[in-house]
């Protein structure tokens, strides 16, 4: 993985393909990488879909080596929906063949020819890049089924979605599971319109005759891989209670908390949470053949994820995630969940981000484009997206643009970016991470619920603004370290309470790399990867007035405790003091 | 005094979701738990009346106690 490849897409005669060493990026992955690249060679003030953008494709530094849980893929821009730098990462199989085909990057750059259809080929012989036009507009399951028949099912595709060709601001981008279901996205952003600007519509990837990453030191990658997933699976939120449920036994203890965000952020609690929760999508998985425990790549320990099939027991969606569930759900006043799961399918197969589009959805809802609880319509809406009617392309754009569009000052936004699924009144230490992130509102940017409603790594009390900063200023920091190292972010509920886990992720790096990295130096790049990003902002216009909670989040109370946000606008901008 | 509880996830097994369940006035979180049948070990988050709650926090008439296993997502 010591090789960078940029394509050029706007280059005479076609797009031209170029290798270089890693060089100076050498040390830095995933997320450390494609903000240390954006910020290096992007000029701030560019627009996001112009030529001068670039979109950076990177796994972690573990990634494709026999270390358990290390297959996320980053993807890195300016972002078009934020207007500031951008990190969106996926599960799927992306990362471990990308890793193993020896490229720790690759790099879209260039402005392309108008009408342009890339489809990219990776394999161990090198790099090919093609006009297909036949694949134009297909949604990303046809796609890949098209896929499918050229180059067989042991390939990792990434991929957009009509979405992403229209190049709209909450378009994803999709990577493929071990079925070959396009079901991970990278999904926050508007990355997949920045793919879509490139006039790239698929990477497709084949690693076979590649093998598995060496470490330095084999012996001390063994023991360290071993008490690692040890420490995983000892665990009981990584070991037991993800498997079963899926990221979405969440659903109840949010809501009980009164921090569940229902009918476009008015209330704290919805009537219908324990008919859409994760111990009803587990049930219903079983009954009708579906899979509640899955994994969504090669050497997951975990197994969050699971295969979720419709009332005649055909595949349907994965199991739809907390987010989307709560997006889609709770948020919309849906509590049907069917409707979640083929909104789930609809977001995958257009390629749109489903914490944007429940969010949007939820907008619509309030502007009377259509009713809260409307299932049907809102399936309908969706799918207005992948027809680019005029009405598709506003909801496409996100809940921002799609509050202006209707009027509505309720648009529950950070730097234009819809807040996932906890409200800031009720869970303060999250409304710290929303509103100071270089992302805009994002829960995985430092996520500190586990430690406001999980009791994971300590407790502090959601509904006072004390110790808030702190911890979302420490989540922040560590999440930066561990977004660079491939590995899944879920292994912080292990690393946050088990000392011996991180040490073994440390250990793991440390032997693969011939390194003798301490606790200081992954908070060093944490605080490194965090500082570029938000230099990257401040030259890109962002003031402190950026890292702030809509007014409204402020003035309206939300039930049942009826709180506002507390944190003050000073300490907001103490968050990166360090 | 009657008080609702209700256990969540794994909490489950072989127990019930929700269920009123008396306990003598000035009883605590703690006994409930115990009366839910439930090991102090995994009783690892409780909300009483949507508030996180210690084991020593007494309990009034009508409170609603929700129990949780260690769980995470996100």
């Amino acid at each position: 993985m010591d090789t960078i490849v940029r394509i050029d897409v706007g280059a005479q005669g076609g797009p031209k393909v170029r290798k270089e060493p890693v060089g100076s990026y050498a040390g830095y992955g995933g997320r450390a990488l494609t903000s240390m690249m954006v910020a290096r060679e992007v000029p701030p003030l560019c627009h996001p879909l112009g030529p001068e953008n670039k979109l950076v494709i990177a796994p972690g530094l573990l990634s494709g080596t026999a270390a358990g849980q290390s297959g996320r893929l980053s993807v890195g821009c300016k972002s078009p929906l934020t207007g500031g730098i951008k990190e969106a990462n996926a599960g799927g199989q992306a990362a471990q063949v990308m890793a193993r085909l020896g490229y720790a990057a690759i790099v879209l750059e260039g402005a392309a020819p108008e009408g342009s259809c890339f489809l990219i080929y990776v394999n161990k012989d090198g790099i090919g890049v093609e006009n297909a036009p036949q694949y134009k507009g297909l949604e990303n399951y046809d796609l890949i089924e098209e896929i499918k028949k050229r180059y067989g099912e042991k390939v990792a595709c990434i991929s957009i979605g009509p979405a992403g060709e229209q190049r709209l601001a909450a378009a994803s981008i999709a990577c493929t599971d071990m079925e070959m279901h396009p079901t991970r996205h990278a999904g926050r952003g508007g990355v997949g319109a920045v793919m879509g600007a490139k006039g790239v519509k698929i990477i497709v990837m084949d690693d076979a005759g590649m093998p598995m990453r060496q470490p330095k030191d084999a012996e001390k990658f063994k023991a360290a891989n071993k008490a690692w997933v040890e420490g995983l699976k000892k665990h009981p939120v990584t070991g037991s209670g993800l498997p079963a449920y899926g990221t979405n036994v969440l659903t109840n203890i949010i809501n009980e908390s009164g921090g569940f965000p229902t009918y476009n952020f008015k209330q704290g609690q919805f009537d219908g949470a324990s008919k859409i929760s994760g111990e009803s999508y587990a049930a219903m998985m079983v009954k009708r053949g579906g899979q509640p425990t899955h994994g969504c790549h090669r050497g997951c320990v975990i197994q969050c994820s699971g295969i979720y099939n419709d009332a005649d027991g055909k595949f349907l969606s994965k199991q739809p995630e907390y987010e989307t569930v709560w997006a889609h759900g709770a948020n919309c006043g849906i509590d049907d969940m069917d409707a979640i799961a083929m909104l789930d399918r609809l977001d995958d197969d257009i390629g749109l981000d489903t914490i944007e589009m429940g969010a949007t959805v939820a907008v619509a809802m309030e502007a009377g484009v259509l009713k809260f609880g409307d299932a049907k319509g809102a399936i309908e809406l969706i799918k207005e997206i992948g027809k680019g009617t005029p009405l598709g392309r506003i909801i496409g754009s996100g809940a921002a643009v799609t509050a202006k569009a209707f009027g509505l000052e309720r648009a529950p936004v950070v730097k234009g970016q819809a807040m996932p699924a906890y409200d800031p009144r009720a869970i303060m230490g999250i409304g710290v991470t929303y509103a100071t992130s270089p992302m805009g509102a994002d829960h995985t940017a430092g996520y500190a619920i586990a430690t406001n409603i999980l009791k994971v790594g300590g407790y502090v009390d959601p509904l006072k603004p004390e110790g808030q900063i702190e911890l979302s200023r420490n989540l922040q920091i560590a999440t930066a370290a561990i977004d660079a190292t491939g590995m899944c972010l879920f292994i912080a509920f292990a690393v946050l309470d088990q000392p011996e886990t991180f040490q073994a992720m440390l250990d793991l790096l440390n032997a693969f790399y011939g390194l003798s990295m301490t606790n200081d130096d992954v908070v060093a790049l944490g605080k490194a990867v965090l500082k570029a990003e938000r230099d990257f902002n401040a030259a890109a216009g962002f003031t402190k007035e950026a890292d702030r909670l809509p007014e409204y989040f402020k003035r309206e109370a939300i039930a049942p405790h009826n709180v506002t946000f507390g944190i003050k606008d000073e300490d907001l901008d103490k968050v990166f003091n360090w | 005094m009657q008080i609702a509880v209700k256990l969540f996830a794994t909490l489950r097994d072989g127990r019930f979701e929700s269920a009123p369940i008396e306990l003598p006035i000035g009883a605590l979180v703690s006994d409930a738990i115990e009366a839910a049948g439930v090991p102090p070990k995994d009783a690892a988050v409780v909300f009483v009346n949507g508030r996180h709650a210690e084991p020593g926090r007494p309990l009034s008439p009508g409170d609603a106690v929700a129990i949780f296993p260690p769980v995470g997502g996100g």
